[in-house]
């Protein structure tokens, strides 16, 4: 059963930040309003990170997302015209988001949740085995066994969405 | 025992247990009290840190400063809160009430939670995160959301052209800062504020790596929107930026967090290049590493208290080049040489091992290495500049000498 | 003091920074006079009465400059694990990481060569 502590009190906070925050993005006319409660949701993902035992990723989740994101969206939205105040909160593609919102809900329940549910028992080693510190990140990224591949790809890919970026946005050559 | 339970806050929850309390009640209790200290201390300090910085700009200026409130005019600031604390507060129509009101607050925040990582004592220290780097540059980051909040929701056209050209600004800013923070990480292997300044036991890292800490004070000083980067309230363009319709407390708290940020960011520069409280007979006194942390932070303070009072204000687009053009390029080329040396130095064995690294003749081969690579890609920059700079010139003087021979070649047709 | 306590005394101190600022806010709120008419509740304009909607379309500048930023953002996140396992390294982990900032000098080159960094 579940035990009654501070990390499933705070835990709970967290989430309630995150789905709250997630459903005001969805409900709200106003974009910026959106905006704050997209940060408002992301901040409790970062709270969860960190109960998660992962800080980094709670930290870049606050500087990227909160950070940059965030603010990327705020520009972005008043890049476009009288978007501050939306009249219509669907449009005649709702029910295909809902579908997909159903599906990747779904997906996400059996694909991840499942498994670690089922085998719980198993996996029941003391936690502090299994927390990998940044340093152990920092290893991991750039050895030649593991994920220095990817590291490098995410470099290239960063590097081409930024020219693609530029390439859509510059106004005139 | 009870003397111990008074002295220290590390003890403070074992002795309220000892004292018959919940262990849980106690934990919480003893972080509360570390809490309350450490977000405390800023702002009782920054009333000081107003009034240090209108006296110096005032000297610069050949002026007196506040002179009348107290002794020294010290009590100056507390007349002025009372003051603006005081005084109607205007919201105006149109206005995003919520926003408007919740901005000057997160910008104050942003400030003091960078308070709770910062190491003050061998022992004394908020919270120890492994991540405390990454913590504060994420924090910093969340004041640039205050600008937005402040004005986007003043419903003025002057408030939100300045916080749109500002955060643009702050944003690129901390490109350079972050680059010049690898290195410090690089040195010290670690993301922990404290162990940051343990691993500054045996030499700071402003020697080792000058041009990081050159690259991180400057974009720092922009971030703080300190001059010559103080577009954030340039007054000729802007009137007052994105806080023009704040008045009363709300504006109080903006000017409040803009001068504790100034001074924080100092902090920090001192705890990751000047070696934070380390300093002698720290570690048998450990109260002594607060005055030397004060005095560390304190310099570079006055520093650029004085460039604000001195400089001239630089255009946007001057901003701009000058972050995205130089800052940006330099800590790039200074990362890369730095750890391609340094890598070299651990090759070779001049490094200091993990147990000898608090003693200053052992970090000597590796700091000098440092120092001396520093210095060639500083003189290799200048070389650089100059000569781009003298080639711009020429190109001036051509452009001039073609203009004045063409009006001279029109102005007789011109009269006649 | 242990990992969870350190974080506790991240989120007590997350609550507290909002109360702190908040405090000087309640005791004006109580204080302050309050007499608001239509003219003090105008909108600031050098004096003269501010025409259309603030909430205007803004340049595309401002977009890309925040693009570019958030490029580097999140490859310098990548760079700070490397940073601090930097002395556990080999030349091969070193190159590696050279191989990702020249990766990154080539954005910014390409960013430069196109006038994207220029602010106009």
């Amino acid at each position: 059963m579940l035990e009654f502590n501070p990390q499933l009190i705070v835990f709970f906070l967290f989430a309630i930040l995150t789905l709250g925050g997630a459903l005001g993005v969805v409900t709200n006319r106003n974009l910026i309003h959106g905006a704050i409660y997209l940060i408002i949701s992301l901040f409790g993902g970062a709270g969860l990170f960190v109960l998660l035992s992962a800080p980094f990723l709670a930290a870049v989740q606050v500087l990227v997302y909160i950070g940059a994101i965030a603010i990327l969206i705020i520009f972005a939205v008043m890049l476009t015209r009288s978007m501050t105040s939306m009249r219509e909160l669907y449009n005649r593609q709702w029910w295909a988001s809902a579908v997909a919102a159903v599906l990747l809900f779904g997906m996400l329940v059996l694909g991840v949740i499942g498994p670690v549910w089922v085998t719980n028992e198993e996996t029941s080693q003391p936690v502090s085995d299994l927390v990998a510190t940044t340093q152990d990140l920092g290893v991991a990224l750039v050895d030649g066994n593991q994920y220095v591949l990817p590291f490098e790809i995410a470099s290239l890919l960063l590097t081409a969405a930024m020219i693609g970026a530029i390439v859509i946005a510059r106004e005139d050559d | 025992m009870e003397a111990q339970c008074i002295n220290t806050l590390e003890t403070l929850a074992p002795c309220l247990v000892r004292g018959g309390m919940d262990p849980g009640l106690a934990q919480f209790l003893s972080i509360a009290a570390g809490v309350l200290i450490v977000s405390g201390l800023p702002l009782l300090l920054v009333i000081i840190f107003i009034w240090v910085e209108r006296k110096i700009a005032a000297r610069v200026q050949d002026r007196l400063g506040p002179n009348r409130v107290g002794p020294f005019g010290i009590l100056q600031n507390i007349a002025d809160a009372v003051k603006l604390i005081i005084k109607e507060d205007i919201t105006p129509a149109g206005a995003d009430r919520l926003i408007y009101t919740a901005a000057p607050i997160v910008a104050m925040l942003s400030v003091i939670l960078i308070w709770s990582v910062v190491p003050f004592t061998p022992i004394h220290i908020g919270a120890d995160l492994d991540i405390g780097v990454v913590y504060v540059v994420a924090i910093g980051s969340v004041g640039t959301l205050a600008i937005m909040m402040a004005g986007w929701s003043s419903n003025n056209k002057y408030a939100l052209l300045g916080a749109f050209r500002v955060v643009a600004a702050l944003v690129s800013y901390e490109v350079p800062m972050i680059v010049a923070l690898l290195i410090p990480l690089m040195l010290a292997g670690t993301m922990s504020m404290q162990g940051i300044v343990e691993a500054q036991q045996g030499m700071w890292f402003v020697i080792s790596a000058p041009i990081a800490a050159l690259i991180f004070y400057i974009s720092n000083m922009a971030e703080t929107g300190r001059a010559p980067f103080d577009l954030i309230e340039a007054e000729s363009e802007l009137v007052a930026g994105y806080n023009i319709e704040y008045s009363g407390m709300k504006f109080g708290l903006f000017m409040a967090s803009e001068f504790l940020h100034s001074f924080t960011v100092n902090l920090l520069f001192a705890v990751i290049f000047l070696g934070g409280w380390s300093g002698p007979f720290v570690h048998q006194v450990p109260v002594l590493g607060v005055v030397y942390l004060g005095i560390k932070s304190i310099i570079p303070y006055i520093f650029t208290i004085v460039f604000r009072s001195t400089v001239p204000r630089v255009r946007i687009d001057q901003m701009m080049a000058f972050n995205w053009k130089f800052l940006v390029p330099v800590s790039i080329v200074n990362v890369l040489l730095v750890a391609f040396v340094l890598k070299v130095v651990q090759e070779l064995g001049l490094s200091p091992s993990p147990e000898n690294v608090h003693d200053f003749a052992a970090n000597l081969p590796q700091t000098a290495i440092l120092l001396v690579t520093n210095l060639l890609m500083g003189l290799v920059t200048i070389n650089i500049l100059r000569n781009a700079g003298r080639r711009e010139r020429i190109a001036d003087q051509n452009r001039a000498l073609r203009g004045a021979e063409r009006d001279s070649a029109i102005v007789p047709t011109a009269i006649s | 003091m242990t990992v969870v306590n350190e974080w506790a005394f991240i989120g007590v101190s997350m609550a507290v920074a909002w109360i702190f600022p908040a405090l000087p806010l309640v005791v004006s709120w109580i204080f302050r006079p309050r007499r608001p008419n239509a003219i003090k509740m105008a909108t600031y304009e050098c004096g003269v009465e501010t025409v259309g909607d603030t909430w205007v379309q803004f340049k595309v500048q401002y977009y890309l400059n925040g693009l570019v930023f958030l490029v580097f953002d999140v490859e310098l996140i990548f760079l700070f694990p490397w940073a601090i396992a930097y002395s556990q390294l080999d030349f091969f982990a070193f190159g590696a990481g050279l191989l990702f900032i020249f990766l990154l000098t080539d954005a910014l080159i390409y960013a430069w060569k196109k006038n994207a960094l220029e602010w106009q």
